[in-house]
Order: structure tokens, then sequence, then C-alpha cells
């Protein structure tokens, strides 16, 4: 290894990529970690409905040729799909063991997987940067690419948008305070079925808007979700199952560690997600933010 | 008002309730009582639509409840108080208040309501913005009743709202809830503490193994210290 070549710069542009790889962390973990912490169902499927979220941009630009409708309707088409896996497949299994829904999500990711290669084959597709997000610009301690920049702009959107959402609104209320207590909010004439629909079709969304973001980033394959899985795993064991803080601290901090690792010890950057979180383990058990001996 | 009629629950496969009978007249305080496990509690939360396996009938101003999602029966105008309180964690008094108005009546002003409940619980305004969980055991208790109360329910099921609460704050519960009876509010009251119970009801039944065994004016209970003996020695 040259560490001579190892100046300051190259560190703070590695360091920005590794925001813009943690934002598409974030937007995965999150919708894992809201699933689980308002339905209580570990979603298997989610690395696949990332992939299917690449694909459905893919779908969308090739008809409409715009990227911001794939970027737009992409996530919706996806996160609709989520609301009726949720209402016609899931919601059934309510009142029986948790790991019947978990079956459930596991072999959808391999329905989704054989879908997506039915319908668009099994070869990767290209997914062309849009022209208008195309290129770099000077940060100053280098060149960047555009496109990452607006990654993280969009996830930060999103981001205050579920902040504003969850912390000043009545359906933000009844989110929160679904999460910990759902028996008192039926009590209080709350339909608390119909939340669980909304808060998994969003779930569904945010990985599928994740996969439109990554998809100029890395190849679309039927195959991209099955890594993806894991990693996402991995960022909310990290950040605190359930956790939405602990979500986005750990996604960014996960897509810097795997990023300075590629820098320092390429042939380590794989791995490195899982020695991370090995590490935060020994340390908190229950995760960045999460609470010992909780689920939620 | 409330008709409850041949009334059975399940837990899982134990039979708790059996056939169980009483009803709660319009603008009483009713007492519900007896021994730890004789299925008062049950009782509740069958009204309330807590219990998945029940059988039987229950009527709320001639609405069968039994039929109905659990969140379908509040707006019939049922506040229940759980024995556990249920204060949700990591909201504020406040937050915790506005759950009790998500689904209240629109002519309900969120700023007048809990206003009014501030002037209700002098404790609870001082801690609007605190983390609910926070405050002592009293004041959650009080909490809860507020947030049961703040959609203006015609009925309250209080389930042991006594227990674990300092003398002085029973007592201003008491008062409290003769003064909601007053405004015509009913009120059935589960209660292990029944000498205070009973000094606050118009009517008590006693339960047992989950059916009734007796039921009367309170004043007639509290002179009967037999019955009591009987059906309410811990």
């Amino acid at each position: 290894m040259d560490w001579g070549s190892l100046d300051l710069e190259l560190i703070a542009m590695q360091l920005f990529s590794g925001v813009a790889l943690g934002a598409v962390f974030v937007m995965l973990a999150l919708g894992l970690s809201i699933i689980f912490g308002m339905l209580g169902i570990v979603n298997f499927a989610h690395g696949n409905v990332f992939m299917v979220g690449a694909y459905a941009g893919v779908f969308v630009m090739e008809r409409t040729g715009s990227f911001w409708a794939a970027l737009l309707l992409g996530p919706l088409l996806v996160g609709a799909l989520g609301l009726l896996v949720e209402r016609f497949l899931i919601r059934p299994l309510a009142g029986r063991p948790p790991d019947d829904a978990l079956l459930l999500t596991f072999g959808l990711g391999y329905v989704l997987v054989e879908g997506v290669r039915i319908l668009f084959g099994s070869d990767g597709l290209p997914f062309a940067t849009p022209e208008e997000l195309s290129g770099v610009v000077d940060l100053g301690v280098g060149f960047f690419p555009i496109f990452r920049i607006f990654v993280i702009g969009v996830v930060a959107l999103v981001l205050v948008a579920l902040w504003v959402g969850l912390e000043r609104t009545k359906v933000g209320l009844i989110v929160r305070a679904g999460a910990r207590d759902p028996e008192i909010l039926r009590v209080l004439g709350v339909d608390i079925e119909r939340l669980w629909l909304w808060v998994f079709g969003l779930g569904i969304a945010l990985a599928a808007l994740g996969g439109v973001l990554a998809a100029p980033m890395r190849s679309v394959n039927p195959e991209m979700g099955n890594v993806v899985l894991g990693e996402a795993f991995a960022v909310t064991v990290i950040g605190g199952m359930g956790s939405l803080l602990g979500s986005v601290v750990a996604g960014l901090l996960a897509g810097i560690v795997v990023s300075m690792t590629a820098l320092l010890a390429p042939e380590m950057a794989s791995i490195a997600m899982f020695a991370f979180m090995a590490l935060v383990l020994l340390v908190r058990p229950q995760g960045l933010f999460g609470k010992p001996g909780l689920g939620a | 008002m409330l008709e409850i009629d041949g009334l059975d629950a399940w837990y899982g496969a134990s039979h708790v309730l059996h056939g169980l009978t009483f009803a709660v007249r319009e603008g009483e305080i009713l007492a519900l009582i007896g021994r730890n496990g004789a299925g008062k509690t049950t009782t509740m939360k069958a009204v309330m639509g807590l219990i998945p396996k029940v059988g039987g009938r229950v009527r709320f101003l001639g609405q069968d409840l039994l039929g109905r999602p659990a969140h379908g029966r509040f707006s019939l105008g049922l506040g229940y108080v759980p024995e556990d309180r249920r204060i949700v964690p990591g909201l504020t008094v406040r937050e915790n208040l506005k759950l009790g108005l998500l689904r209240a009546p629109s002519t309900i002003r969120e700023g007048s309501a809990i206003a009014e409940i501030a002037e209700t619980f002098p404790r609870l305004a001082e801690r609007l913005d605190q983390v609910a969980v926070t405050m002592s055991g009293g004041e959650q208790q009080m909490l809860a009743i507020a947030r049961a109360l703040i959609s203006r329910p015609k009925l309250i099921l209080l389930d042991e709202p006594s227990e674990g609460i300092m003398p002085v704050l029973v007592e201003e519960m008491g008062g409290l809830f003769v003064s909601l009876r007053e405004r015509g509010v009913t009120l059935l009251l589960v209660e292990q503490n029944v000498e205070w119970a009973l000094n606050l009801a118009d009517r008590a039944v006693i339960i047992d193994q989950g059916v009734v065994v007796h039921e009367s004016s309170a004043a007639i209970l509290r002179a009967d210290s037999e019955i009591q003996d009987r059906y309410c020695a811990v």
C-alpha cells in the first residue's frame, strides 16, 4: 500500500463518497426499522424491494424518458405494491407467530427476483446518470460527482420531511404512540390496522427510493438486492432495531466505514461493515440507539 | 346504559367470565368489586374490545358492542382508564392528552379541551411539556383519567384508579368522580379499596369466579360486612 498518496484531500473525497453511500443505506434501514418497530415484522424481502425499486425506476424512465418521473413514480408504484402485500398477505397472518410473517417475506423476496427475471431478463440493465445530474463539481478539496451530491440532498429532504411528519403532525403522533403501545390507541378510537398498512407502504417506498437513487451508481440486476439485504440488516442492528435515529446515524457511519476501508484496504471493503457491526455490538449489544432488552 | 348480558370471556384456554350479567345505569357510579382474579379487569377489557375471544351480548346506549372492532367503540362515548394506566413512554403529558383527542368529536377544540383539563388537574397543567412517564405514579394516574375524560365520554371505565396512590390523592380523585357524576358522566369503578369505592358509589356489583354473586345499593353493601368478608377479603 502506498501511504504516501493518502493526502487529506483524498480522505475528504472518500468521506463524501461514504456519506453518499450511507445515504442509500439510510433509506433501506429506515424502512426496515419502521416496519419492524410498528408491525414487529423483519422484512426479509427488503433487499429485493430495493432491487424492484431500481427496476421500477428503469421502467418509468424508459416509458417517460424522465429521471424525475422515475424518481417519483418508481417508489410510488413499489409502495402501492407494498400496500397490497400488507393487506392481502401479511394481514391474514395477524395473531400467528411472528415467524410466519418472516417466512412470508423470505419467500416473497424470491418471488420478486424471479418476477423481475421474467419481466426484464436475467442480465443487468444500464441506468445512465441523468444528463442534468452528470458531471462533477469542484468542492474545494477535489471534484465530486454531482449525482452523489444529489443523492445526499434527496435523502436529506426525505429525512426532514419524515422528521416534520413524525414530530409535528397528528399522524406522526399516532405513529410514535403506535410504536410503543398500539392497544391504547385502539381504545382511543384509532384503527391501528390501517396505520400499519400505511407504515408498511411507507417503509417499502423508502427502500424503493433507495433503489432508484442507487441505480446510476451500481449496476441494475436481479441479484442486486441480495448483498443489500445483509447491509441493511447490519445498519439497523448497528443503529438499534426499531430506532429511526439509529438507522440514520448508523447508515451514514456504515457508508463512511465502507468507503474509508475501500481507500485504505480495498480487499477488506466488503466485510468492513460487518466488522464494524461486530465492534459496535461488543460495546453496545443493543446497538447505538437501541434500548436494552427491547425489540423496539 | 351499559347492558352486559351473559358475557363469556377466555384467555387462551382458560374460561374467565361465565355468563356475566349486570347493567350500568345512566348517571350513576357503579362499583364493581371482587377478589383478585374474579374477572373485573377482564370484564372491562371485554367491553373495550381488548379480549379476542368473547361470547354473549354487550350493549351500550342500545348499540351492540361485541360486533364492533375496538376502535369503533370509542366514538360511542366510552372512556377507559386501564389498570396499568398505559401512559405512552417517550411522549409528553400534552401529547398523551392529544391521543385522547385523535378521534374525539370534531366539536371539541384541542386548545380549549386541554385548557379545561388543565383547570381540572392543576398538577398536570404545570407539567404539560414534561415527558409523562417521568411523573409520579399518582400524577400518571391523573393523566390516564384526563386522557379518558378529554373526549367527553358518556361512560368511563376505571380499573383500580386508587391502586398505589397517596391517600391525599385518592381523596382528591373521589371528589373528582363525584363531580363528574354531577355533570352527568356515568362511572363504572373497579376497586380493591372497597370501603372507598362503596362510599363513592350509588350501587355495587360483586363478582366471583366470573359470575355476579351480589348486586345492591352501595349503602346496603356497606352495612353488610358478612358479604363483604365473603367475597372481598383479599
